[in-house]
């Protein structure tokens, strides 16, 4: 039998996934109020390679968490196919729940009395791995994220950045193929973040047949360690690809910043009336004019340049301003939002 | 559909074999993963000695006290006997019963679900860790009791004994199993629940008192919790015409072996019920909810 890494097969893969959340008798599930029903996934369709850190980007309640947790197999989709590893997540549990793992945020599992060395060796138990192996993978865990002098600690001794760290040796020493990281360093100093974020790009390089999907609020943190991204709101799957491509796609003008020596406020109201120039904002610093244009097209920057400096000006420094993943985030999430609004009617009354 | 040919279906058969050898011993290491924090690290924090030692004695002195005062200290051992069961029985309570609820709190439940093995092994775990954590604070109890008072035993019959305290351990752990699943679903006051079935549960099964004494309809009911007919078979087996008695050993043994069916049972039912409809109705590992 082909190892499911030699098989031509994404790592996740989800194809239409609805899931509705009906609340009854007073409670309120997944954002659904008492009586009524949501539509927490609309028709969801992704493909994530297997060797890819995939990032999934969106607001509180957009559908993230339910996604994982239809992907981890703790919630049925109400229709809709979801695979990992090319099998069903709804048809064969046992086999999908021995290739992965989960690490949330702010995650309190396990049992403070517990050393972390014995919390590692309980987790690995359930996952039916050898005590001899066990071992080996905790101190190898534990030395990679520099908890090695901690293995004798107890749970409830180590701080919130630790507790993490030990959390994501938790997930992998069962060395799972596909990993599930949500929101993993929400709480987190810069520190212990970065820490995590570290180990996790290391843990891929190791095997190219390991896969992480990562849910995030923080966008330098898609940005640094995404391969891909997809941006979910209200359920409904609204961008994806690379980080670049959602930068580039939300990007109508060139926009540049450059620093004058010398400047007139006669030359920026000269700019806007140029051609391809759309808009051009001067603001002193010190000595300095910090010059903001948006621009047509990249190729305006040459004549705007020559213009500038036939009139007298100075350029000291040019900048090509690319926009943040965040700015892109906002963009997407807040068009669809407003276009949410509008359907209201989405939301049914039960 | 495709067809297995002859040669594929010969080794099938070893295949599914090997398939269900993999999963006895996923599940095995799954419950020993599990009872390792009960049987091992519980005992770490030496305050166990005065919760689970010392203060059940305490409760215990009060009740053999009024029976000694009363003229009747021959009673003492059974409430010695009640109060190592009892011991049992508040694990399973707050141990067992409460458990899933907790876990579901720290997110553990979440992790224990996403595991490859079924979650019966992990009540196995909490189960079995419990039994034995419990049990040497129940034989500090039963010891420190018998000495202080001066109690002795006449054992009748040694298999029936451990066949009835065996039976109504583990239909006592079926129960709390059972219990665990009920709570998860339709509850969130689990201490106040715990609260108030606790103490009408230790009267109902005589643990401080021959369960005969609360008349045979009250007492027939009170049979439905194990502890109640595995108390009074391991009194009657140990302490032989005593006090009236509710049935005979023997009967009591057969009818906890019933129990120990219907609960473990049930608890497996139960919580397949509980997995699938907290996989539909998506009420189950969300901490929130």
């Amino acid at each position: 039998m082909s190892h499911p890494a030699e098989r031509d097969v994404p790592a996740i893969q989800t194809v239409n996934v609805r899931r509705v959340y009906h609340a009854r008798g007073g409670r309120s599930i997944g954002g659904a109020k008492a009586g009524k029903t949501v539509v927490a996934l609309d028709g969801v369709s992704l493909n994530i390679a297997r060797g890819e850190i995939f990032g999934l980007l969106g607001r509180n309640g957009a559908g993230k968490t339910t996604l994982i947790k239809i992907l981890t197999t703790l919630l049925a989709p109400t229709s809709g196919q979801a695979y990992i590893d090319g099998m069903d997540v709804t048809r064969e549990v046992t086999k999908v729940r021995q290739r992965i793992a989960m690490v949330s945020g702010g995650e309190q599992s396990g049992y403070g009395i517990l050393t972390v060395r014995e919390q590692l060796w309980m987790f690995a138990q359930f996952y039916g791995v050898p005590s001899k192996i066990a071992h080996q993978r905790i101190d190898e865990l534990l030395s990679a994220v520099g908890l090695g002098d901690q293995a004798n600690q107890k749970v409830y001794a180590l701080s919130t950045g630790m507790r993490q760290r030990m959390n994501l040796c938790r997930a992998l020493v069962s060395d799972p193929e596909i990993l599930f990281l949500d929101e993993p360093t929400v709480g987190l100093d810069v520190e212990a973040s970065r820490s995590v974020r570290d180990y996790v790009r290391q843990w891929m390089r190791q095997d190219p047949r390991r896969t992480v999907l990562l849910t995030t609020h923080y966008m330098f943190e898609a940005d640094e360690l995404c391969d891909h991204v997809a941006v979910i709101n209200h359920g409904h799957i609204v961008a994806e690809g690379t980080t670049d491509d959602l930068k580039r796609g939300l990007q109508e003008h060139a926009r540049f910043q450059l620093e004058m020596a010398e400047w007139l406020p006669a030359f920026t109201e000269m700019l806007r009336n140029r051609d391809g120039v759309v808009e051009a904002q001067a603001e002193q610093r010190n000595d300095r004019t910090q010059l903001r244009l948006a621009l047509l097209r990249e190729e305006f920057i040459v004549p705007t340049i020559a213009s500038i400096n036939e009139a007298g000006g100075r350029v000291l420094a040019l900048r090509r301003i690319e926009p943040t993943l965040e700015e892109a985030f906002v963009r997407l999430v807040g068009d669809e939002a407003e276009s949410q609004r509008e359907a209201e009617g989405a939301e049914v009354n039960g | 559909m495709s067809t297995l040919t002859p040669s594929a279906e010969a080794s099938a058969a070893p295949a599914e074999r090997s398939f269900a050898r993999q999963g006895l011993r996923l599940g095995i290491m799954t419950m020993i993963g599990r009872a390792y924090p009960r049987l091992v690290a519980a005992n770490r924090e030496p305050d166990w000695i005065f919760y689970e030692v010392a203060l059940p004695l305490l409760q215990i002195c009060a009740f053999a006290l009024v029976y000694k005062a009363l003229g009747a200290p021959k009673y003492i051992g059974i409430v010695i006997l009640g109060g190592g069961m009892m011991a049992f029985w508040i694990n399973v309570l707050w141990s067992m019963a409460a458990q899933l609820h907790w876990e579901r709190q720290s997110g553990n439940l979440e992790l224990y679900l996403m595991a490859p093995a079924s979650m019966l092994w992990i009540l196995a775990g909490m189960a079995i860790g419990g039994m034995l954590a419990t049990a040497v604070r129940a034989a500090a109890v039963l010891i420190l009791g018998s000495l202080i008072f001066g109690v002795t035993y006449h054992v009748v019959s040694y298999p029936l004994v451990i066949l009835a305290f065996l039976f109504s351990l583990v239909a006592l752990y079926g129960l709390g199993s059972m219990l665990a699943s009920l709570y998860l679903l339709y509850n969130r006051e689990v201490w106040a629940i715990q609260e108030v079935i606790q103490e009408p549960v230790a009267l109902l099964t005589g643990s401080y008192v021959p369960v005969r004494a609360l008349g045979p309809i009250v007492a027939g009911f009170a049979a439905l919790i194990p502890l109640t007919l595995g108390l009074d078979a391991v009194r009657q087996l140990v302490f032989p015409h005593l006090f009236a008695t509710l049935l005979s050993p023997g009967w009591e043994v057969a009818i906890l072996g019933v129990l120990v069916i219907v609960f473990c049972g049930g608890a497996a039912w139960s919580l397949r019920y509980i997995e699938y409809r907290a996989k539909v109705l998506g009420r189950l590992s969300l901490k929130w909810q």
